[in-house]
């Protein structure tokens, strides 16, 4: 599936069957990040398909 | 795996926690959070006017509307947002544009004060010069909140500090020696009562960052989280990274921290050492440890330099 990465605004292609497993393929922090699934905001618990639409929002902001 | 509380579909795994909540349950989590806070620590007292320190993003525009959401059931309470812009483009501008439709909406007054009328450079300029600007914006910045909230007759400052901004504040201070700054520290800051500094209050303070983005994200204050774009290479930027992959090794970390910081915050408050003695700026008039402030020092030695 095609996943955004917000803080570096770039896509990936990824095949991942959970948040959690994605998450550790790209080597993200689960507590410094938000996955929004098909624009709704999931855990890591959630399960994925290929056809679901994948941003990856740093919730690590400000200065 | 479904709320804890209703079994609807969750949107976020608590931190160092197996709880997951839906939207909704998860908004009373935060709420209760945050006025449990203002309640036990007395944050807002009555006849206060509050002004919330704000940038558009998504820890300040959350305590906005909170404490905005507190003063309507308390008609003795005011709020006045105060915002300053550094002049960082492609980051302030955009935040700020955020902020000034937020308070519109929300039908809330909003000051902005900035680097370039009030020291003469914006910090885009600044930092060309000196490429770690983060020690001179942070001074200037608290002037100018401070100066502003002055202006403005506001009796308290609330800040969205929450609890991961606090706990790289307590390690930073640790692993520099700094004890001293650490007494300044804790959900209702400052050493000296004077009535020329305003107290500052932290009501997201037991909340971590994480948590404030999605309460943000599900409110839908803010589309996007960006980063000032001069602070990945600072300390404050290391420190926090450290202690994100900590935490992630080891979970519960930075809540012990400032839990273990305020079993002894007393103790350095009581330090007589720690208060320091208190003059005016020969320059500003504006309250100091020495004879010239630090914002009037970075003024003479770095503003005026370029």
């Amino acid at each position: 599936m095609r996943v955004f990465i917000e803080r570096s605004n770039e896509y990936k292609e990824v095949k991942a069957i959970s948040v959690k497993e994605l998450l550790i393929h790209l080597k993200l922090n689960p507590t410094a990040v938000l996955v929004v699934k098909n624009g709704v905001l999931v855990t890591e618990d959630a399960p994925l398909k290929e056809a679901d639409e994948v941003k990856i929002l740093s919730v690590i902001s400000g200065g | 795996m479904p709320c804890r509380k209703c079994k609807e579909e969750p949107v976020i795994k608590l931190p160092n926690s197996e709880v997951s909540l839906c939207k909704s349950c998860f908004y009373k989590y935060f709420e209760k959070k945050v006025f449990k806070t203002i309640r036990d620590y007395n944050l807002i007292e009555k006849g206060d006017h509050i002004g919330v320190a704000v940038s558009g993003g998504k820890d300040s525009t959350s305590v906005l509307s909170l404490i905005n959401e507190f003063a309507k059931e308390r008609r003795d309470v005011k709020v006045t947002a105060i915002a300053v812009d550094e002049g960082i483009k492609g980051y302030r501008d955009e935040s700020l544009a955020n902020l000034k439709r937020f308070c519109e909406k929300e039908k809330i007054e909003l000051h902005i004060f900035s680097y370039k009328e009030a020291f003469g450079k914006e910090l885009d300029t600044i930092v060309k010069k000196f490429p770690r600007p983060c020690s001179i914006c942070g001074v200037f910045r608290r002037y100018l909140l401070n100066t502003g909230a002055k202006k403005l007759k506001c009796t308290k400052l609330a800040t969205g500090h929450n609890l991961d901004d606090e706990a790289q504040s307590i390690m930073m201070n640790q692993f520099r020696r700094n004890v001293k700054v650490s007494a300044r520290l804790g959900p209702i800051t400052g050493v000296l009562k004077n009535k020329d500094f305003i107290p500052r209050i932290k009501p997201l303070y037991f909340l971590m960052e994480k948590e404030v983005a999605t309460y943000a994200f599900l409110k839908g204050f803010i589309d996007k989280y960006s980063e000032c774009p001069h602070t990945s290479a600072s300390y404050r930027g290391n420190v926090r990274d450290f202690l994100y992959d900590f935490e992630a090794k080891f979970p519960g970390t930075k809540h012990n921290i400032v839990l273990s910081f305020l079993e002894v915050l007393p103790l350095l408050k009581k330090n007589e050492e720690y208060k320091g003695s208190l003059n005016y700026c020969e320059i500003c008039a504006e309250p100091c440890s020495q004879k010239v402030c630090q914002a009037c020092k970075y003024v003479e030695t770095v503003v005026k330099q370029i």
